[in-house]
């Protein structure tokens, strides 16, 4: 459960936007259960007291929308943001995507993330309430008389399972304490695929993607892609494609993708969050955040604004372009 | 009608598979439910429905249309189309029985789709009544009823038993084939479970959701309402709510360059996407707004419109399970049908 309650962050936020500080408030908004949770934007109290949430499914990193949110018009906008999205944050501004004096930041403590398709796993469909609790959820279906109740850690997102930083890298204002950045095992899985022969690899990576539908959510809704137009949607491009007419297809849209947010991912793992299909996708962008640290040194993107990614950043340092080769091969 | 003990069911499999592919909903190995093709070893699961509908297998995401070919100033055309074989599908919800007969509205009205139209032709849809709906389900809204499932053979899973009912002549000519597991049965047999199911739906958290308000001639009511802001604020635009949907139907088709000839295909296409139905003159709807007013408007207005009244959406719930902003047809019906 988290520790800092919906009350504290709806006081804040009614607060500056009652004092005309802030114009409106990027948060999150209940939806027709108790997970299924819309970004939105506030603009009064009472929309923030009826239908603000802050619970463990606020897993939607709100820092892209600053992108669209604040084009136009006028006034800061209020941010909630868990300390990986203040990463993503971060990155957008390195990137110039929207001006640091139109957003108030305030830094809220996460406690972790549920994933609804763990609890399913466990409680199967049908699920009618679920109540927090300190270490537990508690789940009333439609199907059992008594709820069940399950333990936290038990269906904790892989990405808060892995969490990088409890830090916020970025704040106006921080509610309750900071944590600190984590020692996590977030290449254990990397290491085991780049452990399989090429053969074991090639049959993971098609298993995989031959799943993917290219209906885009993780492109859309990537921090790190914010191109106007993207390649995949510009017909003059030569690769658009809006599905996959072969397997070479399938990955070469995720291929493109993957460099191209290489040096610029911060490892919000919102892409896997979203995929309808399941697929793995931040061991991709994973195993280039650890390339990068095992040949420039650790960099993490969105750690500081204007920070240069290794990969547009030229030293005479730099490593030898077939190293990436030869320690395969070795 | 007929029954068997559910132990029989991978006989029946094996027996329906001798003639004809057959695919039943069977776990991935991420232990979701995906429609399978029956296979020694492929096992029934007992998901409450699979994650994308049967669509896929009338209306592949992709699939070639035709080929050309040049050589010395000459092109030949070439006819792609394999000759579709019988297949069953087992295991088909009744939202998603409902859904191939709005695609069949789209399809096998003039001019008649001979690609879609020939799996239809080959396809023989087995039913199955819903015995755990999840809480996104809201196929009454509809008037679907999961206790009466269709299709060419309805059936109930009942205890340790399955219940067959033909429906059709395709259904009764299954039946046969798969005599020697059956043994009989009573209408009867499934009133109970009929009943149950009924009063089980009254219970779903969305059981009240109505469709007042939307359908026939409501165009200019709900074209223009303010609310559509609001409520395509967070959207992505991205295809997922499409792509998921079992009565989407749009779709682009492409030329694939080969090198020394074409291959014209199409693939699924989405409202969503800020290249749908690009023309010369550039994109009808050119806002993220009138794009996510264009899928809900087609579903609960245009549909119905040049339907006869049949709404285009079934009450899957899909959409609402996999939206990645959780923004969904439910959301937009309760906020501009100001139901509950
Ligand atoms: S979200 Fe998943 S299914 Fe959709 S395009 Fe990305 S990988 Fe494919
Ligand atoms: S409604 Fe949801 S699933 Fe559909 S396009 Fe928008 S974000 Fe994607
Ligand atoms: S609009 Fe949503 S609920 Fe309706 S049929 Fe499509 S996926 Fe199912
Ligand atoms: S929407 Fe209705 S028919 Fe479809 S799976 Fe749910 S209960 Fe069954």
């Amino acid at each position: 459960m988290q520790k800092i309650s919906r009350d504290k962050l709806i006081k804040k936020a009614s607060n500056l936007l009652n004092s005309g500080i802030v114009r409106c408030v990027l948060g999150w908004k209940r939806g027709e259960f108790d997970y299924d949770i819309t970004p939105n934007v506030f603009t009064t109290e009472k929309e923030l007291i009826d239908d603000f949430v802050w619970n463990d499914f606020c897993g939607a990193n709100l820092s892209k929308y600053l992108v669209s949110k604040t084009q136009g018009v006028d006034g800061k906008i209020l941010v909630f943001l868990k300390p990986c999205d203040t990463y993503s944050f971060n990155q957008l501004l390195t990137e110039h995507r929207f001006d640091r004096e139109r957003a108030y930041v305030i830094a809220v403590p996460c406690e972790g993330m549920a994933d609804i398709n763990k609890i399913k796993q466990i409680t199967n469909e049908g699920i009618s309430s679920i109540e927090f609790n300190e270490d537990t959820l508690s789940i009333s279906t439609l199907y059992n008389e008594e709820p069940i109740k399950i333990a936290y850690d038990r269906v904790l997102s892989e990405r808060c399972l892995n969490c990088k930083s409890k830090k916020h890298v970025v704040y106006d204002e921080l509610l309750g304490d900071d944590g600190e950045i984590l020692e996590s095992n977030r290449f254990d899985e990397v290491e085991k695929i780049e452990k399989m022969s090429s053969e074991e690899r090639f049959e993971f990576w098609q298993g995989e993607l031959s799943r993917c539908i290219r209906c885009n959510a993780c492109r859309d809704v990537c921090p790190a892609c914010t191109c106007e137009k993207c390649v995949f949607d510009n017909p003059e491009s030569g690769v658009e494609n809006k599905a996959s007419a072969n397997s070479f297809e399938e990955k070469l849209f995720h291929i493109i993708r993957a460099y191209h947010v290489a040096g610029r991912c911060t490892d919000c793992g919102e892409c896997s969050r979203v995929c309808p299909q399941n697929i793995p996708l931040h061991l991709l962008n994973r195993k280039f955040i650890k390339d990068i640290n095992e040949f420039y040194g650790e960099f993490q993107a969105g750690e500081k604004i204007g920070m240069r990614s290794p990969l547009i950043d030229y030293t005479t340092d730099d490593i030898e372009p077939n190293e990436a080769v030869n320690r395969r091969d070795s | 009608m007929v029954k068997f003990s559910c132990e029989k069911i991978d006989l029946v499999f094996a027996e329906i598979a001798k003639t004809a592919a057959l695919y039943i909903p069977s776990n991935d190995k991420n232990n979701k439910a995906v429609f399978t093709k029956w296979q020694k070893g492929t096992k029934l699961c007992d998901s409450h429905n699979t994650q994308i509908g049967p669509k896929d297998l009338f209306f592949p995401q992709t699939e070639d249309l035709m080929a050309f070919k040049a050589s010395n100033k000459k092109i030949e055309i070439i006819d792609t189309r394999k000759e579709s074989e019988d297949f069953v599908i087992f295991g088909v919800r009744a939202c998603d029985v409902k859904s191939l007969e709005i695609l069949d509205r789209v399809f096998l009205s003039e001019p008649r789709d001979s690609y879609y139209a020939m799996r239809r032709e080959h396809g023989i849809i087995i039913s199955l009544a819903c015995t755990r709906p999840s809480e996104a389900c809201f196929c009454t809204t509809f008037g679907i009823a999961p206790s009466e499932p269709g299709a060419d053979i309805s059936v109930w899973k009942i205890n340790n038993e399955f219940f067959w009912q033909a429906n059709t002549k395709r259904g009764e000519e299954l039946l046969l084939k798969i005599e020697h597991f059956t043994t009989p049965a009573e209408p009867s047999e499934v009133e109970g479970e009929k009943q149950r199911i009924s009063v089980l739906m009254k219970r779903l958290p969305l059981a009240n959701l109505s469709t007042n308000g939307f359908g026939k001639g409501k165009t200019n009511e709900l074209f223009e309402r303010e609310e559509w802001a609001k409520l395509s604020e967070a959207c992505l635009g991205c295809g997922t709510c499409t792509f998921v949907c079992p009565t989407c139907q749009c779709y682009d088709i492409k030329d694939f360059n080969t090198g020394n000839g074409v291959i014209r295909y199409r693939c699924w296409d989405s409202c969503m996407y800020s290249d749908f139905t690009k023309m010369a003159h550039g994109n009808n709807r050119n806002t993220r707004k009138e794009r996510f007013r264009q899928r809900f408007m087609h579903k609960l207005v245009y549909f119905p419109e040049n339907n006869n009244g049949l709404f285009g959406c079934v009450g899957c719930g899909r959409c609402i399970s996999k939206c990645p902003v959780s923004m969904n047809i439910v959301k937009v019906m309760k906020k501009l049908g100001g139901n509950v």
